[in-house]
């Protein structure tokens, strides 16, 4: 399998001297395709940190992302937006949809902005709402989709003009259970179908859809489960 | 656990012989708790006894079947009305085992903490990993092959988020020692503090 994501000794440091805060301490993470890998661990691990600099929202103080064999540090600011806009996509706790924009603009958005046509972007939008399970939304605005909707928006913007990174914050924040295991299971089809996936996640339930679960602790990977066996021998060690 | 008012619940829906009723017992249950032949059969003879269930006779193939009575049919409905009794709660080794780490030298709690918390979460991706090809099925014995898994991924989710509890709290104890919740005579806190 190829790294889809990887991120070597990574470093962020918040402010400096006494009042400096190590956010991560030298983090190194690879992530293939067709692999989701969730992250977890209490407040101020790095969780997040984690997920800003593998997107490219923001640089580590020392260290490499790489994001399909490109190194993000090595790009103009511009170049890095563009790879971003291409390859990764997002999905938010609060899903961040914008409000006058209807689904599938909201869904388009992303390959707008990195220059596709915008009748080429609504098809691409458009393309992406089935995968999701919500065809008939097109042209609904977010106030009038439901609480189990909205998410599979996002969801659909995340993964429009099949992005090969997916990093998604807590996804499933506010959502009640059901809806909760929809967006995972979205998540674990994109992969499944070939992207790579990190899930930040303080819930185990959550988490556990993942190939792999990394605990971070204060800016460390401490630990990680090992790579699963295959379901059918799961089945008959239950059967034993 | 309840395999006598299983049996009998399994028994309301007809008469049926040993061995069917343990195949039946597995199915609903996806073979978490497998039963043997030997304890269905012991089971059924204590139910005999107390009169709730009664020989039926004999199958083409000579099983020996057995037929609910009323008193059992009153037992598996008082069974289904009445709560699952929580006023003694059964002896659970993690907590037995995290109790005596805090207070026995030497112990590195954290570790214990992580390397249970990584088994744990490991256990819950193969559930979910099942419960993924459940919900593949739409059979009523799919359904309640569910509802268990169900049951599985919440307790192995309660375990975790009591551990992340437990290490919030050394965290705590440890930066402010005298506000210890448990006896500070016996908390290592040279140990925890690491």
């Amino acid at each position: 399998m190829s790294a889809v994501l990887e991120l070597r000794d990574l470093t962020r440091v918040h402010g400096d001297g006494e009042s400096a805060v190590h956010a991560l301490r030298g983090l190194s993470l690879t992530v293939s395709a067709g692999e989701l890998v969730a992250v977890m661990g209490p407040s101020g691990s790095g969780k997040s940190t984690l997920l800003t600099l593998a997107g490219g929202l923001d640089s580590p103080t020392s260290g490499t992302v790489t994001i399909e064999g490109t190194e993000l540090g090595g790009l103009s600011r511009k170049a890095a937006a563009a790879l971003r806009r291409r390859s990764v996509g997002y999905v938010f706790q609060d899903f961040n949809l914008i409000p006058a924009l209807t689904a599938a603009e909201n869904v388009a958005l992303p390959r707008e902005l990195d220059g596709d046509g915008v009748r080429t972007a609504r098809a691409l939008g458009l393309g992406a709402l089935p995968e999701v399970g919500i065809p008939e939304r097109a042209d609904r605005f977010p106030h009038d989709m439901s609480g189990g909707q909205q998410p599979r928006e996002a969801s659909a913007r995340a993964i429009v003009g099949h992005r090969r990174l997916v990093l998604a914050d807590e996804p499933t924040g506010a959502l009640d259970s059901e809806t909760g295991e929809q967006v995972l299971r979205l998540l674990r089809a994109r992969c499944d179908a070939g992207a790579a996936g990190v899930l930040v996640t303080h819930e185990a339930r959550h988490a556990a859809w993942a190939d792999r679960v990394v605990f971070l602790r204060d800016g460390l990977a401490v630990d990680e489960t090992g790579p699963l066996p295959d379901a059918e021998s799961l089945l008959h060690a239950s059967e034993r | 656990m309840s395999i006598r008012q299983g049996l009998l619940a399994l028994l309301e829906q007809g008469p049926m012989y040993g061995y069917q009723l343990r195949v039946e017992f597995e199915s609903r249950t996806g073979a978490t708790w497998p039963l043997n032949v030997g304890q269905v059969y012991t089971t059924l003879g204590r139910l005999e006894r107390d009169g709730m269930v009664e020989p039926a006779g004999a199958d083409d193939e000579g099983h020996a079947v057995y037929r609910i009575t009323d008193l059992g049919r009153a037992e598996v409905a008082t069974w289904f009305r009445t709560p699952v009794s929580r006023s003694a709660p059964p002896r659970d080794e993690l907590s037995i085992k995290l109790a005596m780490a805090v207070t026995v030298p030497g112990v590195d709690v954290r570790a214990v903490v992580q390397g249970q918390r990584t088994a744990t979460v490991r256990a819950l991706q193969d559930y979910t990993r099942l419960k993924a090809r459940a919900t593949q099925g739409t059979a009523p014995a799919d359904l309640a092959w569910l509802l268990v898994l169900d049951s599985l991924v919440f307790a192995a989710e309660a375990e975790v988020r009591w551990l992340d509890h437990c290490e919030a709290r050394l965290s705590r104890a440890a930066q402010d020692p005298a506000r210890v919740d448990v006896p500070s005579t016996t908390v290592p806190t040279t140990e925890t503090a690491r």
